[in-house]
């Protein structure tokens, strides 16, 4: 469904849009993005402008706020080069919320432009580049949450081809994986007890399933869902699929 | 501190009641996918083939309207045309007091919910019964229904056996073969007094004229048998093109709507009795409702109108499941009912314009929808239209201060440094309602702002 069209890649130079939570929070993930990337043999350029994918003001509904932003991202990433994100949320954003709320806007080729380039790390791995079998080792058990920006598109699948080719590594199934971690950015904050009830549902199936991590391609769940269980004084394990791939390196003495 | 409406609902619902939502309704969405995806190789190109005709339909109402009142016409139905609620009711009532009948028995129609048809007639000293178990019971309790396709799914049995007990139906008795046999001996009666048959409509087809009609519970066929005038209520946007289209459109609505191959009961209605027929209702009149579906039509939310009513999208809905059907304040619920239920109110807009909010846009319900609407675009249509007309969005924080920090990256980046100051004051102290809400179920992480730049940096001066 949201799967876009990309140009085949030409060269190994990326982009890497850290995300605002990275830049803010999580600045492991981004650390791990880009070590990952590097050692498929990527350069990666980290433009010093980017900010934020403009998804918050979309969702919220604010599309005037939101297009000011998608044009600084716009502004922010020039060039052709593939722009990579550790979040599968805020490339949905840029390949198809942004062309959405654009679709009167006479700059909407901008816009559409720097989607076909946006990619999901996971999905640009293994579709973009072609790597299929991780390197490396993690002697862990793990569950992977897929985040809901991904439904329709390859990142889901490409993320099970990682995670299931690392020596070690093991990933364990849970009750209703399609369902919503109850996150959902503004929707976190307005819907309070809905948002934390969804989380709570989640976090019993994930439990039940006893793995050691909690991975996922966006920290927007993981953040909540991490939050939630470490508000309840069970905390549980989270990692981002940027981590687990830079820690099955480093496992197998590769970095 | 005000939160959203449904979520102020959900947080009010009652516990029993929100488990026998999300048992009901996780059971429903798990049968239907089973059963999809054991039956078909790939039901993902059906929902898009499925969507595309009803689209098409939509887009060409103005050929299939006339087309299809002619066609009704040479069957032998008469056709009324209601552009508002009001319309359509005073047209039911026309009907009746054309024949001088004061009794209805209803099979289920959401139209005749929409329009407030039956306080309507019951104004008018005409009695309209459902003859619907579910709908039955929502009548009998003064309720109203809270699903699309399970109207009592908020309701359990010991509450049913109750309300059958108080309305004189017979001494408590909470089996579920009980509640059906006294609600069928009790309706049997209803359908030999009634002088009318309403029901509405799950496909007008208009190649044929024929009424297609999905029961389970064969209770409009009984409507049908005993009456002699058959009224069908049916929004506009219920055309199909062709009788063929029914194939495809008729496995989708039984596999998504009960996880059935087919329902129970499909009817074909293509006219009143002939004069060869032995029985069947001697006058049939179609009433096509419109009470706000052009004016959705003019929207680019126009995509809603493909809806097949299966409720799908309402079970496998994480925020239906938490808040149940109620909390939508409207007749259609869930991810469906939060696009068209403001939609339909034209320019009262705004007093629905929370619903499209009720959304962690997760993509679900576009997912399993057999028409593939794109419920989470249209959702987010309307958050925009809201904000547009100035509607209050309590809980949201305000994005211009965040827009035009996002936009100035020297600001952003003397942000991401002083956002350390969240590390060390309590977010009780801090004016923004956003952090509390958070920090009330959640803690928040470590702020590290600036962190990942500065490890960029120190790694682009290193030597070599």
């Amino acid at each position: 469904m949201l799967n876009h069209e990309r140009p085949p890649l030409t060269g190994k130079r990326v982009q890497l849009m850290a995300t605002c939570l990275c830049d803010a929070f999580h600045d492991d993930v981004a650390v791990a993005t880009v070590q990952a990337l590097e050692h498929l043999g990527c350069t990666v350029d980290f433009p010093e402008g980017q900010t934020c994918c403009g998804q918050p003001a979309f969702n919220g509904g604010d599309w005037a706020a939101s297009r000011r932003v998608v044009r600084h991202t716009v502004q922010t990433f020039t060039g052709v080069d593939p722009v990579v994100l550790p979040s599968g949320s805020c490339a949905g954003m840029l390949f198809h919320g942004a062309v959405l709320e654009f679709e009167h806007e006479p700059d909407l080729p901008a816009i559409e432009a720097l989607g076909r380039r946006a990619w999901e790390l996971g999905d640009f791995i293994v579709n973009g580049l072609g790597v299929t079998r991780w390197p490396g080792r993690l002697e862990a058990t793990v569950a992977f949450h897929r985040s809901c920006h991904t439904r329709g598109t390859a990142s889901g699948a490409a993320a099970a081809t990682l995670l299931g080719s690392i020596a070690g590594l093991r990933v364990v199934e849970f009750g209703e994986g399609e369902q919503c971690c109850g996150f959902g950015g503004t929707f976190s904050v307005s819907f309070p007890h809905i948002s934390a009830a969804m989380g709570d549902l989640k976090l019993e199936h994930v439990r039940a399933a006893h793995p050691d991590f909690l991975v996922s391609g966006d920290m927007s769940c993981l953040m909540h869902l991490g939050g939630l269980a470490e508000k309840e004084g069970a905390p549980i394990r989270i990692l981002h699929l940027a981590q687990v791939l830079r820690d099955a390196l480093q496992g197998g003495g590769l970095i | 501190m005000r939160f959203q409406p449904i979520d102020q609902a959900a947080a009010a619902l009652r516990p029993d009641t929100r488990a026998a939502i999300h048992s009901g309704t996780k059971t429903g969405h798990e049968k239907r996918t089973r059963l999809l995806f054991d039956n078909y190789a790939d039901p993902n190109r059906l929902r898009e083939l499925a969507g595309g005709i009803k689209q098409h339909v939509i887009e060409n109402l103005d050929t299939y309207l006339p087309a299809v009142e002619a066609r009704l016409q040479s069957n032998g139905a008469r056709v009324h045309w209601a552009a508002t609620a009001e319309a359509a009711c005073g047209a039911v009532l026309g009907i009746m007091r054309a024949r001088g009948a004061t009794r209805i028995v209803k099979a289920k129609t959401m139209v005749s919910e929409e329009i407030e048809l039956e306080p309507y007639l019951q104004r008018h000293g005409v009695e309209a019964l459902e003859t619907d178990l579910g709908e039955f019971i929502v009548q009998l309790d003064h309720d109203h229904p809270s699903h699309i396709v399970k109207p009592i799914i908020h309701k359990n049995r010991r509450e049913i056996a109750a309300s059958f007990e108080k309305n004189g139906l017979g001494a408590f008795n909470d089996e579920p073969e009980t509640i059906t046999r006294r609600a069928r001996e009790f309706l049997r009666h209803k359908y030999l007094e009634a002088d009318v048959g309403l029901t509405g409509a799950n496909f007008v087809v208009a190649e044929s004229g024929r009424i297609v009609l999905v029961t389970n519970e064969g209770n409009s066929r009984f409507c049908l048998a005993a009456t002699r005038c058959h009224i069908v209520l049916v929004g506009i946007e219920k055309i199909l093109p062709h009788d063929r289209d029914l194939a495809l459109l008729l496995n989708l609505l039984g596999r998504s709507g009960t996880a059935q191959q087919l329902t129970v009961y499909t009817e074909f209605i293509s006219g009143p009795k002939l004069a060869t027929q032995p029985d069947g209702p001697e006058e049939m009149h179609v009433i096509f409702v419109d009470n706000g579906r052009t004016d959705v039509l003019a929207t680019e939310c126009r995509d809603i109108l493909r809806c097949i009513r299966c409720g799908a999208c309402l079970n496998v809905c994480p925020v239906y499941r938490q808040a149940g059907g109620h909390a939508y304040r409207s007749v259609y619920p869930g991810p469906v009912g939060a696009v068209l239920s403001p939609l339909l109110l034209g320019k009262n807009f705004p007093a629905k314009a929370d619903l499209p909010k009720a959304s962690t846009l997760c993509g679900a319900c576009q997912e399993v929808c057999p028409v593939n609407i794109p419920i989470p675009d249209l959702l987010l249509r309307l958050r925009d239209r809201a904000k547009l007309e100035h509607v209050p969005s309590p809980g949201t924080p305000p994005m211009g201060a965040w827009a035009l920090l996002a936009t100035t990256p020297v600001a952003w980046r003397a942000a991401l440094i002083g956002g350390r100051l969240l590390n060390y004051l309590p977010t009780s102290l801090l004016p923004v309602p956003a952090l509390r809400a958070w920090e009330k179920t959640r803690t928040l992480p470590a702020w590290r702002g600036g962190e990942f730049r500065q490890w960029m940096k120190n790694r682009d001066r290193r030597p070599g």
